[in-house]
């Protein structure tokens, strides 16, 4: 396909483009968008929070019609508790984070010149663009947008008299949410394949380096569970819609019995679930590639365990679709399930504890090259290990039901998940930025931006574990109702500072980022003296990537500081230099590491 | 306090700007030895910032957790919680120090070579046999304790309906015969606001109220319903959640500890009402007595946040007393 050239005009160039790199990029900047919608959302509901009945000036400019004199009603708190949610793990965190480096990478990092199928990967972002579209016009009806949690439990979801926003919102967040698994799914299946198919000469499955693992496990990931999200929204829509009663039954609300017989909305549980689990490993596992990338690049060292990497990216993936049941202890299903999943659940602590240790064993004798992306990687640890760790007793089903949906789940998958998962993006972004667009980040902003980020995250998430353990449920507009919380007032305080501090922060950022796309200090071909194949392409974008033909690989990419005699750290390196590209033969004599 | 809000947020908005008007300043794109120097010593400086953080939080915030749990199933919740937040605990501050650590040990500089160190099976087995184990130990405990929880065989048991609508409870107790009536959202009528089957025997005996009182000692059998959304009965103290499903019923069990007279004598929950009053005067607002408390923990619509009903836990013959004193539905209900 690079053998011609296509004429480009503005539009195939910079819309309707098919070009992998492109595509990343669209993704990148729509997801960012997203992610500021999303971010200042969370930020008025922390207004909200700690100072319950003040008034703002903004809440008024944001909200109108939804607040009173600058105090936002109870139903547009959950409208904006629900948006956040959906908008940060949907949008941004899966297709923000999968979209953009999935489609930069896996044809970069294995040797293609564009994915397998260049136009449905440009059907996929516009899918994608289509229903962050549809999701940001239901933020604008009358009724307020979906209000049910971004799990949208029916029949709160189902049905309009139990909250305004299950009216025309929730309808628009089910097409906007059924839209957006099409995308993911035409992504998912494109990487895939892509990975299976279209490595270069020399590239086996056990040479390719960890992002490409996680990206290709995610995808597989997100082809066996997002298919039953849609399943499950379409019988939710059957219900709102048609009449049916897959998940409602006896039901007496505004005064009236309603007609649904015999369904369960424990079935819907199940249903969400099965996908809802898997994407946390949806969001998280790139980032745990990108971050294994960039700390042995940074660390000049080769990944400790890269087989114990690649088979914990496997256990986690396999263990992450069994354990959908804890998060359901509660909901009624029959105990002995119970037991089963906090076996398997508790499971998934080994291979993440391989990931941990092996992180800190790569960090151990290095060389740390303290870039901004690897201190968002090195930081990304630290919240993976804190928020890891909690898990151990959400999953234990029999603590749980003491902690079920307060704010410790609150603390707990923020830092694991969300935090950890927006690290590994932020890191992403500074190391693969030349890459992007040929000229590189600021780094004394980046240092800025990480340092208020990661004090502002712990502020927030840290003391969030101790209400958490005081009984405080998620999801309540104020915590006035219980005099038993009261005490709990200044901490809301403090979480709110520290929020907005570090939401503001995020603007270091943004305008590192779009700053430096016009003014940044021009690339070099291998600014991060990487060993990854993307380092040999030309740091002018071509279509079909490398000019003449693709190059051969030769070996792991790891090859970092290795030596002449493997046992004498005092040892000149092997290839004169501190690293080995992919595409260098083996020396004569040269063991394969 | 809005004072230092608007403080804090000028702060942040005049960094931010002077820094991105600093950006030409600054070229340097890539770390040299400098930025790595700074940069390992400020992973130091947040460790220390960190673990003060998190020391302060678990001993400051001792005073707001909840007391020790107030049912005898729960003792063993509180065991498992405080084994499990132990080993945690220590996991937590080893890695974290050895995270910034080797960040600042091992910061870059031209002299230093790294260790070609790619694999080794000794240490993979090691942790991955650790945490194994380990788990082992909690996952069993765990099921030892989930299964005690969830075993609700008890003749003897009180047994109470509770019933969630939006936005409030219900409950409703089975009366001499110790069994509920059978209940279904097409009997809601007039004061029938839960729809019990009064064609029911078994409705004949129950009895309706708005507040719980349970017996201090007796195991308790919830068995929960709700009209119209999911709701989630939380009982904080008890180490008690269940789902209020419409349409299926679900259950729970526990055996109330302390009367709630003995509860307000505790030194935890002294100390913790003790904070409450102070932010309370201050606010000039009545003084808060501790009260046990059914609470909604289930995303249910505007009033979620403010669903609740007051659980009393009284001796054996208070209760006795009280439940006598409360009406049948046969008497209610004509």
């Amino acid at each position: 396909m690079s053998d011609h050239h296509h004429k480009e005009t503005f539009v195939t160039k910079y819309i309707f483009s098919q070009d992998h790199k492109m595509i990343s990029k669209q993704f990148l900047v729509t997801g960012m968008f997203m992610g500021i919608i999303a971010v200042l959302m969370s930020m008025l509901f922390r207004l909200q929070l700690a100072w319950p009945e003040t008034s703002f000036s903004i809440i008024e400019a944001f909200l109108g019609p939804h607040q009173t004199d600058g105090v936002m009603s109870p139903d547009i708190y959950l409208a904006l508790v629900t948006i956040h949610g959906t908008i940060m793990v949907f949008f941004v965190l899966t297709a923000g984070l999968s979209g953009t480096f999935s489609n930069l990478l896996i044809p970069l990092q294995i040797g293609a010149r564009d994915m397998a199928s260049g136009f449905l990967n440009m059907i996929s972002y516009w899918l994608f663009f289509l229903s962050s579209v549809i999701m940001v016009i239901s933020l604008f009806v009358e009724a307020g947008p979906a209000s049910a949690g971004w799990t949208i439990y029916p029949p709160l979801s189902a049905l309009p008299q139990a909250i305004p926003g299950s009216g025309a919102g929730m309808t628009l967040w089910l097409v906007s949410m059924s839209i957006f698994i099409a995308s993911s799914l035409i992504g998912a299946l494109n990487y895939i394949v892509t990975v299976l198919n279209l490595r270069t000469k020399g590239m086996k499955m056990t040479r390719l380096p960890l992002t490409i693992w996680a990206f290709f496990i995610t995808a597989i990931i997100g082809v066996v569970s997002f298919p039953v999200l849609l399943s499950a929204a379409l019988l939710l829509v059957f219900d709102r819609s048609f009449g049916t009663s897959f998940y409602l039954s006896d039901i007496f609300i505004s005064g009236e019995v309603l007609h649904y017989q015999g369904g369960s909305p424990v079935l819907f549980e199940h249903l969400f679930w099965f996908l809802g689990h898997p994407e946390v490993y949806i969001v998280l596992l790139p980032a745990l590639g990108i971050t294994s990338e960039i700390i042995s690049t940074n660390s000049r060292k080769p990944i400790f365990g890269y087989r114990a990497m690649v088979m914990s990216i496997m256990a986690i993936a396999f263990l992450s679709t069994i354990v959908w049941g804890h998060h359901m202890f509660i909901s009624g299903m029959n105990p002995f399930l119970g037991s089963v999943f906090t076996f398997t659940t508790l499971l998934i602590a080994i291979p993440s504890a391989v990931k941990a240790f092996n992180y800190v064993t790569t960090l151990w004798k290095g060389n740390l090259q303290l870039n901004p992306a690897m201190l968002f990687s090195i930081g990304l640890v630290s919240t993976f290990v804190t928020g890891g760790l909690t898990g151990l007793v959400l999953g234990d089903s029999a603590l749980d039901i003491a902690i079920h949906d307060t704010y410790f789940v609150v603390a707990h998958f923020h830092l694991v998940m969300g935090v950890s998962a927006i690290f590994g993006m932020y890191a992403g972004i500074y190391h693969w930025f030349p890459k992007m667009y040929g000229r590189m980040m600021n780094k004394t902003l980046g240092y800025w931006h990480f340092w208020i980020t990661i004090v502002c995250a712990y502020g927030v998430f840290w003391p969030m574990h101790f209400i958490g353990l005081a009984g405080l449920p998620r999801r309540y507009y104020s915590n006035t109702s219980f005099p038993m919380f009261d005490d709990l007032a200044d901490i809301n305080v403090v979480i709110t500072i520290f929020a907005l501090v570090g939401g503001a922060a995020q603007i270091i950022f943004l305008a590192n980022y779009f700053i430096s796309i016009y003014r940044g200090d021009k690339a070099t071909q291998n600014p991060w003296k990487s060993n990854t194949l993307e380092w040999t392409t030309p740091v002018e974008h071509i279509h079909g990537n490398w000019p003449g033909k693709i190059p051969e690989v030769h070996r792991w990419a790891y090859d970092y500081s290795k030596r002449v005699d493997p046992n004498d750290d005092d040892s000149d390196y092997l290839h004169g230099q501190d690293y080995v590209l992919q595409t260098t033969p083996l020396l004569e004599g040269e063991e394969p590491s | 306090m809005l004072a230092l809000f608007y403080i804090f947020i000028g702060v942040a908005i005049g960094v931010s700007v002077w820094q991105i008007t600093r950006i030409l300043d600054f070229r340097g794109v890539i770390a040299n030895d400098e930025d790595n120097a700074k940069q390992g010593k400020y992973a130091l400086y947040f460790m220390v910032f960190f673990y003060a953080i998190m020391i302060y939080c678990l001993i400051a915030m001792n005073v707001i957790m909840l007391p020790e749990a107030a049912s005898i199933e729960g003792e063993h919740d509180d065991n498992l919680f405080n084994i499990t937040f132990w080993l945690i605990g220590v996991v937590q501050f080893i890695m974290q120090f050895l995270i910034f650590f080797f960040t600042f040990k091992y910061r870059g500089n031209k002299n230093r070579k790294a260790k070609f160190y790619a694999d080794s099976h000794k240490l993979e087995m090691i942790w991955t046999i650790i945490p194994a184990v380990v788990l082992v130990v909690l996952i069993g405990y765990g099921l030892w304790q989930w299964n005690n929880v969830m075993d609700l065989d008890d003749d003897d048991a009180v047994v109470i309906e509770v019933y969630a609508y939006q936005w409030g409870w219900h409950a409703r107790y089975a009366g001499d015969d110790n069994t509920l009536g059978t209940g279904n959202v097409n009997y809601i009528k007039g004061i029938n606001t839960i729809g019990v089957d009064m064609s029911d025997v078994n409705s004949q005996d129950d009895k309706q109220v708005t507040e719980l009182y349970l017996p201090k000692g007796k195991k308790v059998h919830f068995k929960f319903r709700s009209q119209d959304v999911l709701h989630s009965a939380y009982m904080p103290h008890f180490r008690a959640q269940m789902n209020c499903v419409p349409g299926m019923v679900t259950e729970f069990g526990f055996t109330p500890k302390y009367t709630t007279e003995e509860m307000r004598m505790q030194s935890e929950v002294r100390e913790k009402t003790k904070g409450i009053n102070k932010i309370r005067a201050a606010k000039g607002e009545d003084l808060y007595e501790f009260d046990y408390v059914l609470l909604c923990n289930k995303i249910c619509g505007t009033s979620h946040y403010s669903m609740q009903m007051k659980i009393t836990v009284v001796e054996q013959e208070e209760y006795d007393a009280w439940i006598a004193e409360q009406p049948t539905l046969a008497t209610v209900i004509k």
